[in-house]
Protein backbone atom coordinates (compact mmCIF):
# COMPACT_ATOMS: atom_id res chain seq x y z
CA UNK A 1 0.00 0.00 0.00
CA UNK A 2 1.31 3.35 -0.82
CA UNK A 3 2.41 6.20 1.42
CA UNK A 4 1.50 9.94 1.05
CA UNK A 5 4.97 12.15 2.10
CA UNK A 6 2.56 13.21 5.09
CA UNK A 7 1.69 9.76 6.68
CA UNK A 8 4.21 10.18 9.42
CA UNK A 9 2.26 13.50 10.36
CA UNK A 10 -0.84 11.89 10.42
CA UNK A 11 0.13 9.15 12.87
CA UNK A 12 1.73 11.36 14.77
CA UNK A 13 -1.64 13.37 14.82
CA UNK A 14 -3.86 9.89 15.76
CA UNK A 15 -5.64 9.79 12.61
CA UNK A 16 -7.66 6.00 12.03
CA UNK A 17 -5.53 5.07 8.78
CA UNK A 18 -7.56 3.42 6.30
CA UNK A 19 -6.42 1.85 2.49
CA UNK A 20 -8.25 4.02 -0.35
CA UNK A 21 -7.27 3.81 -4.01
CA UNK A 22 -4.12 1.91 -2.69
CA UNK A 23 -2.84 4.67 -0.26
CA UNK A 24 -2.94 4.15 3.50
CA UNK A 25 -4.88 7.41 4.03
CA UNK A 26 -6.24 8.82 7.40
CA UNK A 27 -10.17 8.72 7.36
CA UNK A 28 -10.82 10.08 10.46
CA UNK A 29 -8.93 12.49 13.47
CA UNK A 30 -11.12 13.18 16.21
CA UNK A 31 -14.32 11.95 14.26
CA UNK A 32 -16.04 12.54 10.95
CA UNK A 33 -18.71 15.13 12.33
CA UNK A 34 -16.57 17.44 14.04
CA UNK A 35 -14.62 17.37 11.30
CA UNK A 36 -17.06 18.45 9.14
CA UNK A 37 -18.91 20.97 11.48
CA UNK A 38 -14.99 22.40 11.84
CA UNK A 39 -14.54 22.67 7.52
CA UNK A 40 -18.30 24.42 7.84
CA UNK A 41 -17.25 26.99 10.65
CA UNK A 42 -13.88 27.27 10.67
CA UNK A 43 -10.78 25.77 8.61
CA UNK A 44 -9.88 22.19 8.04
CA UNK A 45 -6.85 20.78 6.22
CA UNK A 46 -6.87 17.31 4.23
CA UNK A 47 -4.17 15.45 2.73
CA UNK A 48 -4.74 14.63 -0.66
CA UNK A 49 -1.79 14.06 -2.00
CA UNK A 50 -3.37 10.63 -3.76
CA UNK A 51 -4.59 12.48 -6.16
CA UNK A 52 -2.88 12.34 -9.41
CA UNK A 53 -1.29 15.27 -11.47
CA UNK A 54 -0.95 14.48 -15.10
CA UNK A 55 1.25 17.74 -17.42
CA UNK A 56 0.35 18.24 -21.18
CA UNK A 57 2.72 20.25 -22.84
CA UNK A 58 3.53 21.43 -26.35
CA UNK A 59 2.04 23.54 -29.31
CA UNK A 60 -1.23 21.38 -29.44
CA UNK A 61 -1.61 20.98 -26.18
CA UNK A 62 -5.14 23.15 -25.96
CA UNK A 63 -6.19 20.81 -28.95
CA UNK A 64 -5.41 17.51 -26.97
CA UNK A 65 -7.59 18.69 -23.57
CA UNK A 66 -9.70 20.15 -25.68
CA UNK A 67 -10.58 16.77 -27.40
CA UNK A 68 -10.17 14.75 -24.40
CA UNK A 69 -11.93 16.72 -21.52
CA UNK A 70 -16.08 17.94 -22.19
CA UNK A 71 -16.09 21.42 -20.70
CA UNK A 72 -14.25 24.41 -23.14
CA UNK A 73 -10.67 24.79 -22.18
CA UNK A 74 -11.21 28.12 -25.12
CA UNK A 75 -12.84 29.69 -22.07
CA UNK A 76 -9.79 29.65 -20.01
CA UNK A 77 -7.25 32.58 -19.35
CA UNK A 78 -3.62 31.80 -17.94
CA UNK A 79 -3.86 30.46 -14.67
CA UNK A 80 -7.42 29.71 -14.68
CA UNK A 81 -8.90 26.86 -13.45
CA UNK A 82 -12.02 24.61 -14.70
CA UNK A 83 -13.97 21.62 -13.37
CA UNK A 84 -14.06 18.96 -16.32
CA UNK A 85 -14.51 15.61 -17.15
CA UNK A 86 -12.54 12.51 -19.80
CA UNK A 87 -15.30 11.63 -21.39
CA UNK A 88 -15.12 8.34 -23.22
CA UNK A 89 -16.49 7.50 -26.80
CA UNK A 90 -19.67 6.58 -25.92
CA UNK A 91 -19.98 9.89 -23.80
CA UNK A 92 -19.93 8.30 -20.44
CA UNK A 93 -17.22 9.04 -17.71
CA UNK A 94 -13.66 7.85 -17.64
CA UNK A 95 -13.22 10.14 -14.28
CA UNK A 96 -13.79 13.75 -13.64
CA UNK A 97 -10.88 16.33 -13.00
CA UNK A 98 -9.26 19.77 -12.89
CA UNK A 99 -8.11 21.23 -15.41
CA UNK A 100 -5.46 24.25 -15.00
CA UNK A 101 -3.91 26.31 -17.64
CA UNK A 102 -0.18 27.20 -17.26
CA UNK A 103 0.45 29.20 -20.22
CA UNK A 104 -1.13 28.70 -24.37
CA UNK A 105 0.93 25.39 -24.72
CA UNK A 106 1.07 23.78 -21.43
CA UNK A 107 -1.60 22.20 -18.61
CA UNK A 108 -2.22 20.11 -15.46
CA UNK A 109 -4.59 18.10 -15.16
CA UNK A 110 -5.67 17.11 -11.77
CA UNK A 111 -7.41 13.55 -11.68
CA UNK A 112 -8.89 11.00 -9.15
CA UNK A 113 -6.48 8.78 -6.97
CA UNK A 114 -8.35 5.55 -7.86
CA UNK A 115 -8.01 6.10 -11.77
CA UNK A 116 -4.83 7.77 -12.10
CA UNK A 117 -3.44 4.22 -14.34
CA UNK A 118 -6.64 4.08 -15.96
CA UNK A 119 -6.55 7.85 -16.76
CA UNK A 120 -3.20 7.76 -17.98
CA UNK A 121 -3.25 4.83 -20.29
CA UNK A 122 -6.81 6.53 -21.71
CA UNK A 123 -5.16 9.32 -22.32
CA UNK A 124 -1.91 7.96 -23.80
CA UNK A 125 -3.63 6.18 -26.79
CA UNK A 126 -4.23 10.31 -27.90
CA UNK A 127 -0.80 11.27 -28.00
CA UNK A 128 0.41 10.27 -30.79
CA UNK A 129 -2.36 11.83 -32.98
CA UNK A 130 -1.22 15.59 -31.02
CA UNK A 131 1.76 17.27 -30.69
CA UNK A 132 1.86 17.03 -27.27
CA UNK A 133 3.74 15.62 -24.23
CA UNK A 134 1.99 13.81 -21.81
CA UNK A 135 3.94 13.36 -18.09
CA UNK A 136 2.54 11.74 -14.95
CA UNK A 137 3.26 13.59 -12.11
CA UNK A 138 1.15 11.91 -9.08
CA UNK A 139 4.27 10.17 -7.64
CA UNK A 140 6.57 13.87 -7.13
CA UNK A 141 3.53 15.68 -5.97
CA UNK A 142 2.01 16.49 -2.62
CA UNK A 143 -1.22 18.15 -2.07
CA UNK A 144 -3.16 19.32 0.40
CA UNK A 145 -7.11 21.37 0.70
CA UNK A 146 -7.72 23.93 3.41
CA UNK A 147 -11.47 24.55 3.15
CA UNK A 148 -13.59 26.60 5.46
CA UNK A 149 -14.81 30.57 5.79
CA UNK A 150 -10.90 30.90 7.88
CA UNK A 151 -9.38 29.52 5.04
CA UNK A 152 -8.30 32.82 3.38
CA UNK A 153 -7.35 34.29 6.59
CA UNK A 154 -4.89 31.11 7.45
CA UNK A 155 -3.06 31.17 4.51
CA UNK A 156 -2.68 34.78 4.10
CA UNK A 157 -0.58 34.52 7.28
CA UNK A 158 1.49 32.39 4.78
CA UNK A 159 1.83 33.68 1.52
CA UNK A 160 0.35 37.55 2.07
CA UNK A 161 -1.43 39.07 -0.33
CA UNK A 162 -1.69 36.50 -2.83
CA UNK A 163 -4.36 35.18 -0.85
CA UNK A 164 -7.08 37.67 -0.52
CA UNK A 165 -6.08 38.43 -4.58
CA UNK A 166 -7.17 35.17 -5.89
CA UNK A 167 -10.48 34.58 -7.34
CA UNK A 168 -12.43 31.33 -6.82
CA UNK A 169 -11.00 28.53 -9.41
CA UNK A 170 -7.70 30.59 -10.40
CA UNK A 171 -4.37 29.83 -9.04
CA UNK A 172 -0.75 31.18 -8.67
CA UNK A 173 2.87 30.51 -7.38
CA UNK A 174 3.82 31.14 -3.76
CA UNK A 175 7.25 30.59 -2.51
CA UNK A 176 8.23 28.57 0.44
CA UNK A 177 11.79 28.24 1.36
CA UNK A 178 12.87 29.42 -1.71
CA UNK A 179 10.64 26.51 -3.27
CA UNK A 180 8.07 27.12 -5.73
CA UNK A 181 4.28 25.80 -4.99
CA UNK A 182 1.44 26.11 -7.04
CA UNK A 183 -1.91 27.20 -5.31
CA UNK A 184 -5.43 27.82 -6.21
CA UNK A 185 -8.65 28.71 -4.71
CA UNK A 186 -10.27 25.64 -5.20
CA UNK A 187 -11.67 22.05 -3.07
CA UNK A 188 -14.16 19.94 -3.20
CA UNK A 189 -16.29 20.72 0.17
CA UNK A 190 -18.52 23.50 -0.92
CA UNK A 191 -16.49 25.81 0.88
CA UNK A 192 -14.11 29.06 0.22
CA UNK A 193 -10.92 27.49 0.27
CA UNK A 194 -7.41 26.50 -1.30
CA UNK A 195 -5.42 23.55 -2.34
CA UNK A 196 -1.52 24.00 -2.68
CA UNK A 197 0.58 21.40 -4.83
CA UNK A 198 4.26 21.00 -3.36
CA UNK A 199 7.38 18.66 -3.68
CA UNK A 200 6.88 16.02 -1.46
CA UNK A 201 9.74 16.97 0.41
CA UNK A 202 7.73 19.89 1.18
CA UNK A 203 4.96 18.50 2.12
CA UNK A 204 5.15 18.11 6.38
CA UNK A 205 6.79 21.25 7.14
CA UNK A 206 3.70 23.22 4.91
CA UNK A 207 1.33 21.00 6.52
CA UNK A 208 2.40 22.41 10.20
CA UNK A 209 3.04 25.58 9.07
CA UNK A 210 -0.88 25.75 8.41
CA UNK A 211 -2.08 23.97 11.59
CA UNK A 212 0.23 26.50 13.21
CA UNK A 213 -0.69 29.18 10.99
CA UNK A 214 -4.72 28.33 11.28
CA UNK A 215 -4.38 27.66 15.25
CA UNK A 216 -6.08 30.78 16.12
CA UNK A 217 -8.93 29.85 13.73
CA UNK A 218 -9.37 26.68 15.35
CA UNK A 219 -7.90 24.67 12.44
CA UNK A 220 -7.97 20.77 12.75
CA UNK A 221 -6.86 18.14 10.22
CA UNK A 222 -9.52 16.16 8.58
CA UNK A 223 -10.22 13.06 6.90
CA UNK A 224 -11.73 11.32 3.96
CA UNK A 225 -14.60 10.78 6.03
CA UNK A 226 -15.60 14.30 6.37
CA UNK A 227 -14.32 14.97 2.89
CA UNK A 228 -17.24 12.45 1.55
CA UNK A 229 -19.68 13.92 3.93
CA UNK A 230 -18.91 17.53 2.80
CA UNK A 231 -18.76 16.96 -0.91
CA UNK A 232 -22.12 15.23 -0.78
CA UNK A 233 -24.38 18.18 1.36
CA UNK A 234 -22.50 20.34 -1.71
CA UNK A 235 -23.38 18.01 -4.38
CA UNK A 236 -20.69 17.49 -5.87
CA UNK A 237 -19.96 14.17 -7.59
CA UNK A 238 -17.73 11.39 -6.52
CA UNK A 239 -16.09 9.27 -9.34
CA UNK A 240 -17.19 5.42 -8.73
CA UNK A 241 -20.29 5.88 -6.95
CA UNK A 242 -22.29 8.45 -8.91
CA UNK A 243 -20.97 8.14 -12.22
CA UNK A 244 -18.66 6.01 -14.21
CA UNK A 245 -17.96 4.15 -17.57
CA UNK A 246 -21.93 2.84 -17.45
CA UNK A 247 -23.65 6.30 -17.12
CA UNK A 248 -22.98 9.45 -19.43
CA UNK A 249 -21.80 13.05 -18.33
CA UNK A 250 -25.31 14.24 -18.98
CA UNK A 251 -26.97 11.97 -17.29
CA UNK A 252 -24.89 12.25 -13.98
CA UNK A 253 -25.98 15.48 -13.80
CA UNK A 254 -22.94 17.30 -15.72
CA UNK A 255 -24.60 19.17 -18.50
CA UNK A 256 -23.11 22.53 -16.79
CA UNK A 257 -19.48 21.57 -17.47
CA UNK A 258 -20.44 19.78 -21.60
CA UNK A 259 -19.68 22.02 -23.92
CA UNK A 260 -21.36 20.65 -26.98
CA UNK A 261 -20.74 23.89 -29.10
CA UNK A 262 -17.00 23.96 -28.66
CA UNK A 263 -16.60 21.80 -31.35
CA UNK A 264 -15.15 18.16 -31.63
CA UNK A 265 -14.19 16.38 -28.43
CA UNK A 266 -14.61 12.31 -28.10
CA UNK A 267 -17.79 11.16 -27.39
CA UNK A 268 -19.54 14.44 -28.48
CA UNK A 269 -22.08 12.67 -31.29
CA UNK A 270 -23.24 10.31 -28.70
CA UNK A 271 -24.01 12.77 -25.99
CA UNK A 272 -25.41 15.31 -28.62
CA UNK A 273 -28.04 13.08 -29.57
CA UNK A 274 -28.41 11.74 -26.03
CA UNK A 275 -29.25 15.95 -25.55
CA UNK A 276 -31.60 15.99 -28.78
CA UNK A 277 -33.74 12.97 -27.74
CA UNK A 278 -33.64 13.53 -23.95
CA UNK A 279 -32.62 11.91 -20.97
CA UNK A 280 -34.18 8.76 -19.89
CA UNK A 281 -32.90 9.14 -16.57
CA UNK A 282 -30.42 11.34 -14.06
CA UNK A 283 -28.93 11.89 -11.07
CA UNK A 284 -30.97 13.31 -8.53
CA UNK A 285 -31.02 14.36 -5.12
CA UNK A 286 -33.42 13.50 -2.14
CA UNK A 287 -33.70 13.71 1.85
CA UNK A 288 -35.28 10.87 3.54
CA UNK A 289 -38.67 11.60 5.33
CA UNK A 290 -38.62 8.32 7.33
CA UNK A 291 -36.06 7.23 9.60
CA UNK A 292 -32.72 5.38 7.93
CA UNK A 293 -29.97 6.23 5.83
CA UNK A 294 -29.80 5.65 2.56
CA UNK A 295 -26.01 4.16 1.61
CA UNK A 296 -24.76 3.01 -2.11
CA UNK A 297 -26.12 1.10 -3.88
CA UNK A 298 -29.84 0.67 -2.35
CA UNK A 299 -32.64 0.17 -4.97
CA UNK A 300 -34.97 2.88 -5.05
CA UNK A 301 -39.05 2.45 -5.49
CA UNK A 302 -41.85 4.35 -6.54
CA UNK A 303 -45.40 3.16 -6.89
CA UNK A 304 -44.59 -0.33 -5.49
CA UNK A 305 -41.65 -0.76 -8.79
CA UNK A 306 -37.87 -0.60 -8.22
CA UNK A 307 -36.71 2.17 -10.37
CA UNK A 308 -33.57 3.17 -9.63
CA UNK A 309 -30.21 2.98 -7.29
CA UNK A 310 -28.72 5.15 -4.81
CA UNK A 311 -25.38 6.09 -5.76
CA UNK A 312 -24.18 8.31 -2.37
CA UNK A 313 -25.97 8.65 0.67
CA UNK A 314 -24.99 9.95 3.89
CA UNK A 315 -26.21 11.58 7.14
CA UNK A 316 -25.22 15.23 6.86
CA UNK A 317 -23.85 16.70 9.65
CA UNK A 318 -24.03 20.12 9.02
CA UNK A 319 -28.12 20.02 7.55
CA UNK A 320 -28.64 17.35 10.21
CA UNK A 321 -30.66 15.02 7.85
CA UNK A 322 -30.61 11.92 5.67
CA UNK A 323 -29.32 12.54 2.14
CA UNK A 324 -28.66 10.57 -1.16
CA UNK A 325 -28.19 10.56 -4.86
CA UNK A 326 -30.10 8.82 -7.06
CA UNK A 327 -30.13 7.54 -10.50
CA UNK A 328 -34.28 8.30 -11.26
CA UNK A 329 -36.60 8.12 -14.65
CA UNK A 330 -36.04 11.36 -15.59
CA UNK A 331 -40.02 12.32 -14.87
CA UNK A 332 -39.16 11.80 -11.25
CA UNK A 333 -36.08 13.62 -11.34
CA UNK A 334 -37.57 16.93 -10.33
CA UNK A 335 -38.34 18.20 -6.95
CA UNK A 336 -40.98 16.65 -5.00
CA UNK A 337 -41.74 13.31 -5.73
CA UNK A 338 -42.03 10.74 -3.07
CA UNK A 339 -39.89 7.99 -3.58
CA UNK A 340 -38.77 4.89 -1.30
CA UNK A 341 -35.36 3.37 -0.10
CA UNK A 342 -35.22 0.17 0.26
CA UNK A 343 -33.15 0.24 3.41
CA UNK A 344 -32.53 -3.69 4.82
CA UNK A 345 -35.77 -5.16 4.88
CA UNK A 346 -37.61 -1.82 4.88
CA UNK A 347 -38.95 0.81 2.58
CA UNK A 348 -38.26 4.05 3.93
CA UNK A 349 -39.95 7.15 2.53
CA UNK A 350 -37.96 9.70 0.80
CA UNK A 351 -38.33 13.38 -1.23
CA UNK A 352 -36.80 14.14 -3.89
CA UNK A 353 -34.99 17.83 -3.59
CA UNK A 354 -33.26 19.92 -5.62
CA UNK A 355 -29.10 20.21 -5.27
CA UNK A 356 -27.47 21.49 -3.74
CA UNK A 357 -28.11 20.53 -0.49
CA UNK A 358 -26.03 23.20 1.33
CA UNK A 359 -24.80 25.89 -0.15
CA UNK A 360 -22.62 27.86 1.78
CA UNK A 361 -23.57 31.61 2.47
CA UNK A 362 -22.49 34.78 0.33
CA UNK A 363 -19.79 37.12 1.77
CA UNK B 1 -12.77 -1.47 31.29
CA UNK B 2 -14.97 -4.36 30.07
CA UNK B 3 -17.19 -5.08 33.60
CA UNK B 4 -16.37 -8.42 34.68
CA UNK B 5 -19.83 -9.36 35.21
CA UNK B 6 -20.60 -8.89 31.54
CA UNK B 7 -20.22 -11.70 28.74
CA UNK B 8 -19.19 -10.75 25.08
CA UNK B 9 -19.32 -12.09 21.30
CA UNK B 10 -16.79 -12.30 19.18
CA UNK B 11 -18.83 -9.64 17.21
CA UNK B 12 -18.69 -6.88 19.92
CA UNK B 13 -21.71 -7.45 21.70
CA UNK B 14 -22.37 -7.43 25.58
CA UNK B 15 -24.65 -8.89 27.54
CA UNK B 16 -25.52 -8.58 31.30
CA UNK B 17 -28.01 -10.80 32.54
CA UNK B 18 -30.72 -10.16 35.54
CA UNK B 19 -32.18 -12.67 36.14
CA UNK B 20 -33.52 -14.23 33.04
CA UNK B 21 -32.94 -11.36 31.27
CA UNK B 22 -30.28 -9.91 29.29
CA UNK B 23 -29.10 -6.06 28.49
CA UNK B 24 -27.79 -6.09 25.64
CA UNK B 25 -25.13 -3.50 23.69
CA UNK B 26 -22.33 -3.18 21.43
CA UNK B 27 -18.78 -2.68 23.69
CA UNK B 28 -16.60 0.49 23.67
CA UNK B 29 -14.11 -1.08 21.69
CA UNK B 30 -16.86 -1.65 18.63
CA UNK B 31 -17.90 1.90 18.98
CA UNK B 32 -14.42 3.57 18.78
CA UNK B 33 -14.16 1.71 15.39
CA UNK B 34 -17.39 2.63 14.24
CA UNK B 35 -16.61 6.53 14.82
CA UNK B 36 -19.95 8.71 15.16
CA UNK B 37 -22.56 6.90 15.39
CA UNK B 38 -25.90 8.72 13.92
CA UNK B 39 -28.93 5.94 14.06
CA UNK B 40 -29.46 3.20 15.82
CA UNK B 41 -32.09 0.75 13.94
CA UNK B 42 -33.57 -1.08 16.90
CA UNK B 43 -35.60 -4.11 16.73
CA UNK B 44 -39.37 -4.54 17.67
CA UNK B 45 -40.55 -5.85 20.98
CA UNK B 46 -41.55 -9.46 21.39
CA UNK B 47 -40.02 -10.52 18.07
CA UNK B 48 -37.92 -13.21 19.16
CA UNK B 49 -34.62 -14.60 17.93
CA UNK B 50 -32.17 -17.24 17.60
CA UNK B 51 -28.23 -16.43 18.98
CA UNK B 52 -26.63 -14.82 16.37
CA UNK B 53 -29.51 -13.39 14.19
CA UNK B 54 -29.12 -10.23 12.81
CA UNK B 55 -31.22 -7.99 15.39
CA UNK B 56 -30.54 -4.34 14.76
CA UNK B 57 -28.16 -2.13 13.17
CA UNK B 58 -25.97 0.43 14.31
CA UNK B 59 -25.25 3.17 11.73
CA UNK B 60 -21.97 5.36 11.90
CA UNK B 61 -21.66 8.39 9.39
CA UNK B 62 -19.94 6.10 7.20
CA UNK B 63 -21.28 2.50 7.49
CA UNK B 64 -24.01 0.66 8.32
CA UNK B 65 -23.41 -2.34 10.92
CA UNK B 66 -25.15 -5.15 11.97
CA UNK B 67 -25.91 -6.58 15.58
CA UNK B 68 -26.04 -9.78 16.36
CA UNK B 69 -28.10 -11.38 19.28
CA UNK B 70 -25.89 -12.84 21.67
CA UNK B 71 -28.41 -15.87 23.06
CA UNK B 72 -31.88 -16.73 21.81
CA UNK B 73 -34.87 -15.25 23.12
CA UNK B 74 -37.49 -12.72 22.94
CA UNK B 75 -36.94 -8.72 22.80
CA UNK B 76 -38.68 -7.60 26.16
CA UNK B 77 -37.69 -3.99 25.93
CA UNK B 78 -35.72 -1.06 23.27
CA UNK B 79 -33.73 1.54 24.27
CA UNK B 80 -36.21 4.47 22.52
CA UNK B 81 -33.41 6.93 24.14
CA UNK B 82 -31.21 6.26 21.02
CA UNK B 83 -34.03 7.06 18.89
CA UNK B 84 -32.88 10.78 19.26
CA UNK B 85 -29.86 10.65 20.96
CA UNK B 86 -27.81 7.68 18.81
CA UNK B 87 -24.68 9.12 20.18
CA UNK B 88 -25.30 7.72 23.73
CA UNK B 89 -23.78 4.54 21.77
CA UNK B 90 -20.47 6.03 21.57
CA UNK B 91 -20.38 8.41 25.12
CA UNK B 92 -21.76 5.31 27.51
CA UNK B 93 -21.45 1.91 25.36
CA UNK B 94 -21.65 -0.23 28.35
CA UNK B 95 -23.93 2.34 30.15
CA UNK B 96 -26.46 4.34 28.47
CA UNK B 97 -25.84 3.34 25.05
CA UNK B 98 -27.86 -0.38 25.92
CA UNK B 99 -30.01 -1.80 22.76
CA UNK B 100 -31.75 -3.77 23.54
CA UNK B 101 -33.43 -6.80 26.39
CA UNK B 102 -33.90 -10.23 25.67
CA UNK B 103 -35.64 -12.52 27.74
CA UNK B 104 -33.16 -15.79 27.59
CA UNK B 105 -35.10 -18.81 26.05
CA UNK B 106 -31.64 -20.97 27.05
CA UNK B 107 -29.51 -19.45 29.92
CA UNK B 108 -26.80 -22.58 28.95
CA UNK B 109 -25.99 -20.39 25.96
CA UNK B 110 -24.42 -17.66 28.09
CA UNK B 111 -21.89 -20.54 28.71
CA UNK B 112 -20.39 -19.77 25.31
CA UNK B 113 -19.94 -16.05 25.37
CA UNK B 114 -16.51 -14.44 26.20
CA UNK B 115 -15.73 -13.42 30.07
CA UNK B 116 -14.44 -10.15 30.04
CA UNK B 117 -10.25 -11.17 29.92
CA UNK B 118 -10.86 -13.36 26.92
CA UNK B 119 -12.32 -10.45 25.25
CA UNK B 120 -9.37 -8.08 26.47
CA UNK B 121 -7.58 -10.47 24.57
CA UNK B 122 -9.48 -10.89 21.36
CA UNK B 123 -9.22 -6.66 20.99
CA UNK B 124 -5.54 -6.76 21.78
CA UNK B 125 -4.91 -9.51 18.91
CA UNK B 126 -7.22 -7.41 16.42
CA UNK B 127 -4.78 -4.40 17.08
CA UNK B 128 -5.87 -2.16 19.97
Amino acid sequence: MKKTPLYDEHIKLGAKMVEFAGFNMPVQYKGVIEEHMTVRTKVGMFDVSHMGEFRVKGNQAFDFVQYLTTNDVAKLSIKQVQYSAFPTEKGTVVDDLLVYKVNDNEYLLVVNAANIEKDFAHLSKFVDKFDVSLTNESDDTAQMAIQGPKAEDTMFKIFGDVVREMKYYWFDYVEFEGETCLLSRTGYTGEDGFEIYCKPELASKIWNKILDAGEEFGIEPCGLGARDTLRLEARMNLYGNDMDETTTVLEAGLGWICKLDKGDFLGRDVLLKQKEEGLKRKLYGFEMIDKGIPRHGYPVFHNGEEVGVVTSGSYAPYLKKNIGLAYLPIELAKAGNEIEIGIRKKRAKAITVKTPFYKRPKK
Amino acid sequence: MYPKDFRYTKDHEWIKVEGNTGIVGITDYAQKQLGDIVYVELPEIDDEFSKGDEVATVESVKAASPIFIPVSGKIVEINEELEDSPELVNQDPHGKGWIFKVELSDESELEELLTAEAYEELIKAEGE
